[in-house]
C-alpha cells in the first residue's frame, strides 16, 4: 500500500504572530493556528474528525477547540512530528478513520506560558547516563557529533558557517522573519562561543508560535479555495534517545531511512525535487540532511554550502523562509517548514521561487533521535 | 567538583552503579552475538538474546566527539568552560561523559585521543565514570 498522491493539504496557516508572545499560552496558539488553517480552506472546527498534534495531548487540543475527533494521534517526537502527523493523516484518511484531518502545533518556546515541565524522571536513561555531564539542553547535545564529521571528512568552521549565512540570505527577503539583517561569514565566527564548535550565529532562535494544516483525501482536495498541495512521499523513523547513542556520528540513520522511504514512495528522483526545506536546529543539521537524503555524497556538504548554492540565486533553494536559524524556531519547527513548503507550491511565499512542482520538507526529532519526511507536488497529475 | 544532577538506578542499571562504586566499568556483552553494548538493558540490543553478562571494561577508550560547553549547566557555573564528551571504549560500546585533566582547548582534544576512566564519587550510591587522557593527571 502507498500513500502517493492519497492525501492533499488544503488548508495551512500559522499564527498571526511568529515571535515572542508572553501574552499567548500554548493551547492558545495551537487555537489560534487551527482556527487560521481552518478559515484558510473554508471549514470549520466541526468539520474536523481527525487531531493530530504534538507537545500538548490531541485529548486536550481536541477539548480546547470543542471537537469530538473519531481519530486522533498524539506522536510527539519533537520538531519532526508533523511530517509524520501528515503521513499518519494521510494512512487514517485512506483507511477511512477519519476524513477532515486537523494538525496543530503551538509553542510557548520563548515565554514558557502553559508548557509542561522541563527535565525528566531521574531514572530515564537520559538522566542516568547524559545528565550528570552538565548537558544544558540542545546546544550541549545535537552539536556533538559535528566535531566526527568535520575529523572524518574535512569539514570546515567556515563551511558550517556558511549555513547560516546563505539562510539568513533567505531571511532578508521574508519580513515575518525575526532575524534579517545581513551577516557574513566573519560575523558568524566571531559571534560568541556556545559550545565549541558551534556559535551564537550557528544556533536557532527561541521564539513562540505555532501553525496548523488541514489534510483531506485527494479526491476531495480540489473542493477548497486554495491550489491543492499533494502528498506523493512519506517517511518517519527514529534512533535514539540519547545522542551518545547514535549509530554513526557523522550520518543519521533515522534521516536516511525516512528520506529513502519518502523517495520510494513518490517515486521520484532527486534531482526531481525543485525546493527543500530541511530542519535547521543548528548549522549542521541542513548538511546532515543533504548528505542522508541523498542530494549529495557523504562528508560533501560542507563545500556545497560554502559555495552558496542553497542561497538565493543557488541551484537548491533551501530553507526559502530564513529557517529556525533566522525566521522562527518555536521548539518544534517543522511545521514551519511545511508551512513554508505549502506556499512556495501554492505561489505565495514571500521569498516566491518560480515554476515550482514538488517540495520536500525534512525535519528532525530531538536530537538526531527521529526523522519525518514529506515530498509535496501541487500537480494533480503528478 | 560541580553539584551534578544525581540519576537514581533502576533494576536493568543497578549492577553498572554498583561497579562504579568499587570503580569498575561494568558494561554487558551479549553470549550469543559476542556484541559488547552499553547502555545497561537484560536482553541483547543488536540479537535480542537473554543470554547475555556483565563484565569489567578495561576504561579505555578513545575520544570519539565532544563540545566544549561555555553556557553551563545549572550546577556546573564555576566549571565553565568544560567538556562534554562521548567516548568510544576499547570495547565498542560508547557513553557521554566529561574530559578532565587538561586545559579544555581544541589543540589539546584531538578526535580519537586515548582516553581511560577515573571515578567522582557523588554520594553513597552515585560514583561517576570521568574520562582522562591517558596519563594525565587529574
Amino acid at each position: 500500500m502507498s500513500l502517493r498522491m492519497t492525501a492533499a493539504i488544503v488548508g495551512a496557516a500559522e499564527t498571526d504572530s511568529v515571535a515572542i508572545q508572553p501574552d499567548m499560552s500554548s493551547l492558545m496558539l495551537h487555537a489560534e493556528a487551527a482556527f487560521n488553517a481552518l478559515a484558510d480552506c473554508g471549514l470549520t472546527k466541526d468539520d474536523v474528525d481527525g487531531v493530530l498534534c504534538a507537545g500538548q495531548s490531541p485529548v486536550s487540543v481536541a477539548e480546547y477547540l470543542g471537537i469530538t475527533p473519531t481519530y486522533i494521534d498524539g506522536t510527539s517526537v519533537g520538531g519532526c512530528s508533523f511530517m509524520i502527523h501528515v503521513r499518519h493523516a494521510a494512512a487514517a484518511i485512506q483507511a477511512g478513520l477519519c476524513s477532515v484531518a486537523l494538525i496543530t502545533h503551538g509553542e510557548s518556546g520563548r515565554s514558557r506560558v502553559g508548557m509542561g515541565g522541563w527535565g525528566s524522571s531521574k531514572q530515564m536513561p537520559g538522566a542516568q547516563f547524559e545528565e550528570p555531564y552538565g548537558v544544558a539542553g540542545p546546544p550541549t547535545r545535537f552539536t556533538i557529533p559535528i566535531l566526527r564529521h568535520m575529523h572524518e571528512y574535512g569539514t570546515t568552521h567556515e563551511q558550517l558557517a556558511s549555513v547560516a549565512v546563505a539562510t539568513r540570505r533567505w531571511a532578508e527577503k521574508n519580513p515575518r522573519a525575526m532575524m534579517r539583517d545581513p551577516i557574513t561569514i566573519e560575523d558568524v565566527l566571531n559571534s560568541r562561543m556556545i559550545a565549541y564548535p558551534v556559535h551564537l550565529l550557528e544556533c536557532c532562535l527561541v521564539t513562540d508560535g505555532g501553525g496548523a494544516l488541514v489534510v483531506v483525501s485527494a479526491e476531495r482536495a480540489k473542493d477548497f479555495p486554495k491550489k491543492p498541495v499533494y502528498v506523493l512521499g512519506t517517511g518517519e523513523s527514529s534512533e535514539h534517545s540519547m545522542i551518545s547513542q547514535m549509530h554513526d556520528f557523522t550520518e543519521s540513520r533515522a534521516f536516511k531511512v525516512s528520506g529513502q522511504l519518502a523517495f520510494n514512495e513518490a517515486k521520484i528522483e532527486r534531482k526531481d525535487i525543485d525546493h527543500a526545506m530541511f530542519y535547521d536546529a543548528f548549522a549542521h543539521t541542513p548538511m546532515f540532511a543533504l548528505e542522508a537524503l541523498g542530494f549529495v555524497g557523504k562528508g560533501e556538504s560542507g563545500p556545497f554550502f560554502e559555495e552558496m548554492r542553497t542561497a538565493p540565486g543557488g541551484d537548491f533553494p533551501l530553507n526559502t523562509n530564513g529557517g529556525g536559524l533566522s525566521y522562527t524556531h518555536t521548539g518544534m519547527y517543522g511545521m514551519f517548514a511545511i508551512q513554508e513548503s505549502v506556499r512556495q507550491l501554492r505561489g505565495e511565499a514571500p521569498a516566491q521561487l518560480p515554476d515550482l512542482r514538488t517540495s520536500i520538507a525534512h525535519g528532525v526529532g530531538g536530537m538526531f533521535h527521529a526523522a519525518g519526511t514529506l515530498i509535496l507536488t501541487n500537480d494533480e497529475r503528478a | 567538583m560541580p553539584k551534578r544532577p544525581i540519576p537514581e538506578p533502576t533494576p536493568d542499571t543497578a549492577e553498572f552503579w554498583a561497579g562504579a562504586r568499587r570503580g569498575e566499568l561494568r558494561i554487558q556483552r551479549c553470549n550469543a552475538c559476542g556484541k559488547a553494548y552499553f547502555y545497561p538493558r537484560p536482553f541483547c540490543p543488536f540479537c535480542s538474546s537473554k543470554d547475555v553478562a556483565w563484565f569489567t571494561a578495561t576504561g579505555r577508550g578513545k575520544l570519539y566527539s565532544y563540545v566544549i560547553n561555555n553556557r553551563p549547566a545549572y550546577g556546573f557555573q564555576d566549571y565553565a568552560p568544560y567538556v562534554i564528551a562521548v567516548v568510544q571504549l576499547d570495547e565498542g560500546p560508547r557513553m557521554m561523559t566529561n574530559i578532565i585533566g587538561v586545559e579544555p582547548t581544541p589543540e589539546n582534544l584531538p578526535i580519537d585521543l586515548p582516553v581511560e576512566v577515573t571515578w567522582e564519587k557523588q554520594d553513597d550510591v552515585i560514583t561517576l565514570p570521568i574520562f582522562r587522557p591517558v596519563g594525565a593527571a587529574t
